[in-house]
Order: C-alpha cells, then structure tokens, then sequence
C-alpha cells in the first residue's frame, strides 16, 4: 500500500497474521479466556435446560424433557388453583345470591366489591372513566342522579340489558328530534330549552321566553319527564331540576339536544360478563355513594 | 454509422436496462390506469416516473461519459466509484432525520394523544411504521449499503463491480423506501412488523437486493487482495440473510395484481413464528452483523492500530451467524407457540451473548495503546460508546429473552428501552462515527468542518439516550409490576387504563430525549455540509498540527 504513515503498522507487539488490507492489520491475539469460558458455561447451562425441559422437536413430537413440564398445564393448573380460592373466599355464593343479598352480608359484599372494582376497570371505565365520574354523553355514577334507577336492582339490570343496546330488553327511550323533525319551530326549541335551564337557575337564550317555553315544554315534554319536570327513570328520562346535565347546559347545548334528540347507548353485558362479575359490578356502582 | 476506434457506443448494459426501465414504465403506467385502489394506482405512477427517470439518467450520463467508460485502474491505482457512496451517505442524513422527526412526533403523541391531530395520516399506527422504516431500512440501510460499497472496493483494492448495477442499487433501494414510506402514510400495510411493504414493494425490493448481492460478490471476486478482510464477511453474511429472510417473510398472495392487498402464505403461529424469524434476525443480520462490517473497518483506521484479534473475530464471526437464527422464539414467550420452540429460542438467545460480546471486544481491544485518541477525538469516540451500548444491549437482550424475565418485560416499554438503547446507542452511533470518517474521505477534504460541533452532537445525543433509556426502564418495569400486581382476594390491583395513565410523565422524558437526539443529527447535518462545501470552522491555530492527520485520507 502506498500510505504515508502506513496506520496499521504495528509497532512492536504481539504478532499479526500478515496481511493488510488498505492499511489495517490484525493482531493474531488468542480468545481471552473469560469469553471463552462464558461461551462455554452457557452452552452448558443450555445443554442442561435442554435435557430438563422440551427441547428439540422429532418426527412426530418432541423431547419432552425430564421434569415433564408444560406451559399450558401450569396455566391450567393455576386457573383452577384461582377458581378454587375464589370459591373458597364465595364466589360461587356471588353467582346465586340475590345482589339484595351480597350487600347484607358483609363477607359477600366485601368480595363483591373487590370483584367490581376489577370488573369495573377492564370493562367500563373506557365511557365512564377510572374513577366513574363520567364525562359528556357518560353519566357520572358517583352522584344520585339516575337515567334508568339507581336502586341494586335497576342497577343490575342496566348493566346486563344496557340502553338501547339491541337487547330485547334493553332500556328504549328515546327522546324525538324536535327541531329536526319539525315538531318545533326554532323560537320554540329556543323558548323550551331556555325554561328547563331556568328550573335550575340556569342562564337561557337571549331573549327567549320562559313562559312561552312552560307552555311548550307542557304541550311536547312532559309526557316523558313529568308535568313536576323532575323525570321518569321509566322512560331514561333526565330529572330537569337539578344541576346534573349530561350534555351540558350552555343554552346552545340544550337547544341542540331538543333540536337533535338524544339516544345514548351502553352496551348489554349479559352473555359477556358472568352472573357474579355483573352482580358485583352493580353492588360496586351502587356503593360509589349515589346508590338508592 | 462509420465505425471507427474513437465513435462512441451504448454497451449492453445502458442498452439492457434502458429497454427494461421502457416497458417497466410502460407496464406500471398501464397497471396505475387499470388500479383497483388509490395507493396501488399512486404507486404504479411513482414506479413509471422512477422508470422514465432512469432511462433519462442514463441517457444523460452517456452523453458525458468518455467513448471507452469508466477506467478499472488509473496509473496502476484502483479507479474507486464514490458516486453512489456520496448519495448513500447524503440519503441517510436526510432520511435519518426525517425518521428521528417521525419518532419524536409519536413519543409526544404518546404523552398527549391529541397530537395526532384527528387526521388519518398523522395517526400513531401509520407514524409508527414510517418512524421505524425510516430509522431501520432508510437511515441504516443506506449506511450500510454506502460503507459496504466503500469498504468492499478498498480491502480488495478494486473498482466496485458492475457499470450501471451500484446505481441500480442505490437508486432503486431508495425508491423502495419511498414506496413503502408513501405506502404507510396512505395506509397501505401487511401488518407485519418491520416488514410492513406489501408485495409490490417486497418484489421490487428482492430485486435490488440480488443485485446489492451480486455487485458485492463481484467485487470480491475480482479483489486484488489473497484474502478476504473480516469486514466483508460480515457485510455478505447481512447481504445473503436478509435476502432470504426478506422472501421467506414476505410470501404472500395478492388479492389482485392490480390492487395492494395481499395475504400472507402462513396463518396463526406458523406465521407469528416466521414473522419473529424474520424479526430478529433483522436484528441480528440488519442492526448487527452489518454494523459490526462497519466496526472491523472504521475503527481500526481511524483508532490507526491493527485489529485486536484475528482468531476471536473468526469465532466470534460463525459462532454468531450460527446462534442467531435460532433466537426469534424468543419474541413468542408465553404463547401458543409450542414449549420446545420457546426453549430453542430462548437457550440460543443466551448462547449469543459471548458471540455478541466478541464483535464488542475486539471493536475496544482496537483501542489498547491508543485510549488517550479518545479525548481528542469525538469521532472515534462516537465508535467507541456505540461499542459500550452494543455490549449493554446484547447482555439485556439475553437476559430478556430468559422466560421469567421476560414474562415481566414482554409487552412493556422496556422492550422499547432496550430496542433503542441497541438503535441510538449501537447502530446510530457507529453510523455517524463512519459518516463523520467518510465525507472528508469521499469529499477529498482535510478534515471535518468542526470537530467542536462532532463535540456538542456527541453530548447532546448521549443525554438524549440517557434520558431515552432510563425512563422506558423505570416506566416499563413500573408497568410490568402493575400489571402483575393482585390485591389480598386475588383481584388485579389495576386496570389496564391506569397503568396507560401511569406512563405519560415517562412518555414526556422520553420524547424530550428524543428530541436531544434528533438535535444532535441537525448539528451533524450542518457540520457535513459545510464540511462537503469545503469550510473549516477555523479551530485549529494556523500552524499547528491537523487534528485529523493526513493518513486518514485514503491514500489511492
């Protein structure tokens, strides 16, 4: 090579193999010995694994390896180690006791609750969030207030059926488009959005009428929420005197909500979730704080 | 045409592939009208252009080249072709920092999701292809195809292999990963990770690679040299595993040859355990065999001492090559691939260390006698850290593949720790210590621009992993506990959302290394530049002595 300072030229020092190329050179140093013992300690170590565990795959089959182990024994064998302490502690009480039941006695609901929670996070906190204070469209479950009941049993029962969900006996209630569909003029939805917010003191519509707005809230509302405004868990049919509103209560929300209608859907957890999970579920809701 | 010894002809090959580049462009332009799909049809459009393209480009470089071509040997030296190193090089800069981009735009959409900005495209599930695609094949596959091409043509002191085929490669290897970047964006996708193209793109691809190999194994053939330099054993065995593990993965019907939908050959475990074969070996063959070719040159001519060990970097060359292979398993820990198959992968994964560790050695033990070059050099600095994270990864990813260890990190972001303490710390760091060699070298230049800013890039960025790797250690062990962690009745103590919630001031420090990183790549953008523009920043007292000395130029 024609390098000027030729790099690879070692100086005096262990041997190199004697080639060059582009100016580098190799020592011809041997292994050192603690990377040749560290190779031969894991290919040991594999050796033994090999002949203690599954290892090397035959004709038909495989060697199976002397402790006879399989992964999906042991996952069987820990499922049911599971279930049989879930038993043990009355989960299979939970699956046939009424939720009446699970919440007097307090072994029951203790397990019921736990179960719940666990439930709870997997499967409904995606809509109701982590800590079931909901958001718009997602009703708040730590309040007292309830579209669909909020005893134990109408609690059970919405989680099973769900609203709107397909079910045949899902919840069904559904609130008419009035503006939409032409059932209300504009001042109308105006006028009737402006006095269910005036019920909880609540600023409307510039301009609005309130009294024209009782007059049409009579006339189209209350079969469904009641002449007293206060709602019909029946129906999924909001109480309008409280300051709870699911989808919010600036005037322009209310308006798009006579104007649209509403039709909120939770799905049925009958058939996807057991007798126990559901029940624990509702026992777990209902002790949130706004239970009845 | 009066035929005399000067008039100038079209060789064959000019000829050759101008014809095949004509009916190409003519095919894909039909196949872009008749399409069943937008992106197909997009696609075909892009591959007729490329065509018509080409037959310009070797239209016009007929036009100038001399009537006899280019020389093999000018005065008895080698007549190295630079060409398509220079545009390797130039392509992996820009690609790397469009792809270091891409992947700090999806760490902040991480910690806020909202940054997706609702729209289909910046969505993360098309980001993320595109970010890894960009960093792996984009960024890393242009270093290694440059070097290789560099490399090759120096330790067997011969001109590169093929007239029009290293420009074929290069070229034709980047409109791939254009088709596959434009592909992702657009939504195309086999849902295969790291090897999302679909097969249009995987059949153009097989194509350059046999002539990526090809040109390679021609240039060996014709060396001038007795042997053959440890380098390009490590450079041919990532050449001829990623072509198989590329065609193998990537076996596929598609739904129409006019359309981009394809299925894959294997379903259900058979194909997870093929997909996993080929995944880590593209680790293994990608991210290191061919990063370590880079290593056994760029180190030992910049460190100017000779290799440690001859005998250690044979051993360590087939004990690695043989032990590899067997390693993908080991991504299917805890599944329904069968028990033995776990074990293989697993036990192999372990037996790898001490191969992994001998490129690692050697690569340091380079060093003895000349540790003090480290303090005034940062460029051989940057080879020498990726050394440490290199040996740092490749003792993790060991431990990793072990079952219970391994039953607590899969599925965290510790996998993305370790992935990327390999990817910035291992493979970006040897490649910026080879640019950094490089274009003085391609650019016939004395020395760098600035080795001051090589200084603040080396700091920057190693923060930058630091923060990186640390917070997806911290984060992903904290998710892997809280996902294993049962209350007193047997109940999980979390839902799966809180530990999502968990994550996000993790997903903050991780994106802010991110972005020291990719502030590291601008600063080495700017330096190459002003360095190829022929600027020096004027560190050095006139006078004194070069830091780069002059044998770092290649002499011919």
């Amino acid at each position: 090579m024609a390098d000027t300072a030729n790099p690879g030229k070692p100086p005096a020092g262990p041997e190199t193999t004697g080639h060059e190329w582009d100016g580098i050179a190799e020592y011809n140093n041997p292994l050192p010995r603690w990377w040749l013992y560290g190779l031969y300690a894991t290919i040991v170590w594999a050796l033994g694994y090999w002949i203690a565990y599954p290892a090397w795959p035959l004709v038909s089959g495989y060697t199976s390896g002397v402790l006879g182990y399989s992964q999906r024994q042991t996952v069987l064998d820990e499922v049911e180690t599971v279930r049989k302490e879930r038993d043990a502690r009355g989960l299979a009480q939970l699956a046939s006791a009424s939720v009446a039941e699970i919440r007097a006695d307090p072994a029951l609901l203790r397990l019921a609750l736990a179960t719940g929670k666990a439930a709870f996070g997997d499967n409904c906190a995606a809509c109701h969030g982590t800590s079931a204070t909901g958001r718009v469209g997602y009703p708040n479950l730590q309040d007292d207030d309830w579209l669909w009941g909020g005893t134990l049993e109408a609690i059970e029962q919405t989680i099973r059926f769900g609203a709107r969900s397909g079910h045949s006996e899902a919840h069904v209630g559904d609130m008419p488009a009035f503006g939409r569909d032409g059932v209300l003029k504009r001042e109308e939805v105006e006028a009737v959005a402006t006095y269910v917010l005036s019920l909880s003191g609540k600023p409307g519509v510039a301009g609005a009428s309130v009294e024209k707005g009782a007059g049409v809230f009579a006339g189209n509302c209350a079969a469904c929420h009641g002449e007293a405004t206060k709602g019909n868990p029946e129906m999924g049919a909001p109480n309008l005197t409280d300051p709870i509103w699911l989808y919010g209560s600036a005037p322009e929300q209310v308006v798009a909500t006579v104007t649209n209608g509403r039709k909120g859907v939770m799905p049925a957890w009958d058939g996807r979730l057991d007798a126990a999970t559901i029940k624990s579920l509702a026992v777990y809701v209902h002790g949130l704080g706004g239970g009845q | 045409m009066a035929a005399t010894p000067s008039s100038k002809y079209m060789t064959e090959g000019e000829v050759g592939l101008g014809l095949a580049l004509l009916v190409s462009a003519f095919l894909c332009a039909l196949a872009s009208a008749r399409a069943v799909d937008a992106p197909f049809s997009v696609h075909m459009a892009v591959f007729a252009l490329a065509a018509v393209a080409g037959i310009a480009a070797i239209l016009k470089r007929y036009e100038g080249r001399p009537a006899e071509g280019s020389p093999q040997q000018i005065d008895g030296k080698p007549n190295y072709n630079l060409g398509p190193v220079k545009f390797t090089v130039i392509a992996a800069m820009a690609w790397g920092i469009a792809g270091f981009l891409v992947g700090c735009t999806i760490a902040f959409q991480l910690w806020a999701p909202s940054l997706n900005l609702g729209l289909e495209y910046t969505s993360f599930g098309r980001l993320r292809p595109l970010h890894t695609s960009a960093v792996i094949f984009a960024f890393g596959g242009n270093v290694l195809i440059g070097t290789s091409m560099y490399v090759v043509q120096r330790t067997c002191r011969a001109r590169l292999a093929g007239d029009l085929a290293p420009w074929f490669v290069v070229l034709g290897y980047n409109l791939f990963i254009v088709i596959a970047g434009t592909g992702y964006l657009m939504g195309v996708t086999q849902s295969k990770e790291y090897a999302e193209p679909e097969w249009y793109a995987d059949l153009w691809l097989t194509i350059v690679w046999v002539a990526y190999l090809l040109v390679f194994l021609a240039t060996l053939w014709k060396r001038k040299e007795p042997h053959i330099f440890v380098a390009n054993w490590f450079y041919l065995a990532f050449i001829v595993t990623i072509a198989m593990l590329h065609i193998v993965n990537n076996l596929a019907m598609p739904v129409s040859f006019l359309g981009s939908k394809s299925y894959p050959m294997f379903a259900g475990v058979q194909d997870a355990l093929i997909q996993w074969w080929y995944g880590h070996n593209a680790v293994g063959f990608f991210l290191t065999a061919g990063f370590l070719a880079i290593m056994y040159y760029f180190v030992p001519k910049r460190a100017e001492r000779p290799i440690y060990s001859y005998r250690l970097s044979i051993i360590h060359f087939w004990a690695l090559i043989f032990m590899y292979i067997w390693a993908g398993p080991h991504h299917l820990h805890y599944t329904a691939l069968p028990d033995w198959a776990q074990t293989l992968g697993m036990t192999f994964s372990v037996m790898l260390w001490m191969p992994s560790w001998g490129g690692m050695i050697n690569g340091l033990m380079t060093l003895s006698g000349a540790w003090d070059k480290l303090r005034t050099d940062p460029v051989l600095r940057f080879m020498v850290v990726s050394l440490a994270f290199y040996g740092m990864a490749t003792f993790e990813g060991p431990l990793m593949a072990i079952k219970a260890v391994n039953g607590l990190s899969h599925y965290t972001d510790w996998t993305i720790g370790h992935v990327h303490s390999g990817a910035l710390g291992w493979v970006a760091y040897v490649s910026f210590g080879a640019i950094y060699c490089l274009v003085p070298w391609l650019w016939n230049r004395r020395e760098l621009y600035s080795l001051k800013l090589v200084e603040w890039h080396f700091w920057i960025s190693t923060l930058g992993i630091v923060l990186y790797i640390t917070s997806m250690w911290v984060a992903g062990i904290m998710q892997g506990l809280m996902w294993r962690a049962y209350n007193s009745l047997g109940f999980l103590e979390y839902s799966f959302v809180e530990t999502v919630e968990a994550m996000q001031p993790y997903y903050l420090v991780r994106a802010l290394g991110g972005v020291l990183f990719l502030i590291g790549a601008l600063l080495m953008a700017y330096n190459l530049a002003m360095t190829i523009a022929g600027k020096t920043a004027g560190e050095r007292e006139p006078g004194a002595a070069p830091t780069a000395e002059p044998a770092l130029v290649p002499a011919e």
